[in-house]
């Protein structure tokens, strides 16, 4: 399945942040590959450094405090972690683009949004004023903003969250890039609206061939949209396989509580109406992680070796890898 | 004011209310009384300023009758002052120094203020505590002493006066602009100009400074009537060019005389005070059509 070069290829990434209470490692040999026209889940809780892979891929990450420390982003065969500042600005927006997790805030508010989304095609085809602005209109129309000749002159107060995410989105694809980083893309909207921005997603990534990687905390969405799924704690990558077998046989304990987390409506409800489940615990602070493995205290099946040594990933099928010691050795849970 | 029914593809319905921003702007200025008359006064001074020598064909230096006449008395509508001068003549004469000074001390501030507190505020770090570490021994320095030194240090004429004024007001603006930049550069759509690939250069000035602008215009209203103040504690005390009439001045030559001839001193007293007003006041209207929290009211 990953027999052909990929697209984006993240080699043992790490990434720390000096902080008043040490230094805290956001990003601990994070590595993933993404096809073209495919889309890669991640997933975790606040604070597993999601985000954090989205920014060091973007290059985005404020330096200080933060520090890329070591590993490799290779877009199409070409180190972005070695590239100049002004190579990175070519890259961004035009190879690589993101859509944010909060449409209310994450559009300028003096500018109306066909300048916003023409400014982006400015800055990397050159284009007239007026050549970008009909592609403003054409990326109005195919994220389906009904009158977006009209449209194209609104501020984005006018417009509704679900609008706004359409107009990032278009905004993000302007000029077709290779890679869509779509961090949390429907968390602030409604559901419904949410499921309609998930369609147009799929729809865009048909026509053009764009590979997404999604960024979410929920399994929901995740199943929804992904082909393979990465799942993060504490800055590392704890399980990866493609989106089905990740369901249908999680092996990670965190995977398997992230699943268990997603109520099931189609049940009957238990008689003794019982509590939604949950993870106890929280994500530990990244300045204090010990030897052993960060998800320990959190865990049903800890035993000494996890508190002494943090485990490397085993592999557990066809395309399976999970950071676990309970599949050493092609591990029989 | 229009009401727009648009169908959403999904078939909701979208009522959005669209007025143009400078429409909406205007009608939370007028709504503010006192700012409209602030905005009708100082109009009024800065016409009389830009016409002085149509309206009054006579040198406000020259001495046209006695000395001290009270207003109103032998044709002098204002009066005269100690030397014999038309008071009315030097009033109006007197705008135009009064307007450029505070207008260009203004501009200047703005200029520097800006600069130094947008730099400050976006860039953080060892530039923020430089920049902030020369304002603060701005800040600490007493402003008036600063400027007369600066004029007695140089030539006492209208481009030295502004720009002493200028570097001694600068400071409240940075401050400002850098708390604004402070906050805005956290704010997501930075974040999202960034990652299409917009430069450093292009971020501070087109997509920071104008969701920063609000308060600065405000500030910059204020700083209006702050740079006429200076002015005129200036050229009160004679530190400032004395071949150019101004409000300061005038006062300053006739303190002596306070207690015989009144009208000298409080006549350019007053013209001073209702500029400063009508200055504030259109701040306050300024920041009342701002505001987004007073509208809808």
């Amino acid at each position: 399945m990953d027999a052909a070069a990929p697209l984006l290829e993240v080699e043992d990434l790490e990434v720390e942040f000096r902080t008043r209470h040490g230094t805290a490692r956001v990003l601990d040999g994070v590595a993933l590959s993404l096809q073209p026209g495919r889309t890669l889940g991640i997933v975790g809780e606040s604070g597993c450094g999601k985000s954090m892979t989205a920014l060091s891929i973007m290059r985005l990450v404020p330096v200080p405090p933060g520090r890329i420390g070591a590993g490799a982003v290779r877009l199409k065969g070409e180190d972005l972690l070695q590239a100049s500042e002004k190579r990175m600005r070519e890259v961004r927006g035009k190879d690589i683009s993101m859509i944010f997790q909060e449409p209310m805030t994450s559009l300028n508010p003096v500018y109306s949004i066909g300048d916003q989304i023409a400014e982006t095609v400015r800055l990397h085809e050159g284009l007239s004023r007026r050549d970008s602005l009909d592609r403003a209109i054409e990326m109005l129309k195919a994220v389906h903003i009904p009158a977006a000749e009209r449209r194209v002159r609104e501020f984005p107060h006018q417009m509704s969250g679900g609008m706004r995410q359409r107009v990032m989105i278009a905004m993000a694809l302007a000029c077709r890039p290779s890679v869509l980083i779509a961090d949390e893309p429907t968390t602030a909207l409604d559901v419904t609206v949410q499921a309609q921005v998930f369609d147009l997603l799929k729809e865009l990534q048909e026509k053009t061939g764009t590979a997404i990687i999604l960024i979410s905390h929920d399994m929901g969405a995740i199943a929804e949209m992904a082909d393979r799924v990465m799942v993060m704690y504490a800055g590392r990558i704890v399980e990866e396989a493609a989106t089905d077998e990740i369901l249908e046989s999680p092996r990670h304990p965190y995977t398997r509580g992230l699943i268990s987390c997603v109520p099931h409506m189609e049940d009957e409800p238990p008689p003794e109406r019982a509590a939604l489940t949950e993870i106890p615990g929280v994500v530990p602070a990244l300045t204090d992680l010990g030897a052993g493995c960060s998800f320990a205290p959190r865990c049903a099946h800890t035993t000494d070796l996890c508190r002494r040594a943090a485990p490397q990933p085993f592999a557990v099928g066809e395309n399976h890898r999970t950071a676990c010691w309970l599949y050493d050795e092609a591990g029989a849970a | 004011m229009t009401e727009q029914r648009t169908t959403a593809p999904e078939g909701a319905l979208e009522t959005v209310r669209v007025e143009r921003p400078v429409v909406e702007f205007l009608r939370m200025y007028v709504r503010n009384w006192a700012a409209v008359a602030g905005f009708i006064v100082f109009s009024a001074i800065v016409f009389a300023a830009l016409f002085a020598p149509v309206i009054l064909a006579v040198d406000p230096f020259e001495m046209v009758w006695m000395p001290f006449t009270p207003p109103g008395q032998d044709g002098y509508f204002l009066g005269t002052d100690n030397l014999g001068r038309d008071m009315f003549t030097a009033i109006v004469y007197g705008a135009r120094a009064t307007l450029v000074v505070g207008g260009s001390a203004a501009a200047l501030t703005i200029v520097i203020g800006l600069t130094i507190g947008s730099l400050a505020g976006y860039y953080r770090g060892w530039v923020d505590e430089v920049l902030m570490r020369i304002t603060e021994f701005f800040q600490v320095l007493p402003p008036l002493l600063l400027a007369m030194v600066l004029v007695a240090l140089f030539e006492p004429t209208l481009p030295t006066v502004a720009i002493a004024i200028g570097v001694v007001t600068w400071t409240g603006v940075a401050r400002l602009a850098r708390a604004e930049f402070m906050r805005i550069r956290e704010l997501e759509f930075v974040k999202a100009a960034r990652s299409i690939g917009s430069r450093d250069r292009r971020i501070i000035w087109r997509v920071i400074l104008p969701n920063a602008l609000p308060p600065l215009i405000v500030n910059a209203a204020l700083t209006v009537g702050i740079a006429i103040l200076f002015e005129a504690a200036l050229s009160f005390l004679g530190l400032s060019d004395p071949n150019v009439m101004s409000w300061g001045k005038i006062i300053g030559d006739n303190r002596d005389y306070l207690l015989d001839a009144p009208w000298t001193v409080t006549i350019p007293g007053v013209a001073i005070f209702l500029t400063v007003l009508a200055v504030s006041l259109i701040g306050d209207g300024l920041n009342d059509a701002f505001n987004p929290r007073l509208r809808e009211r």
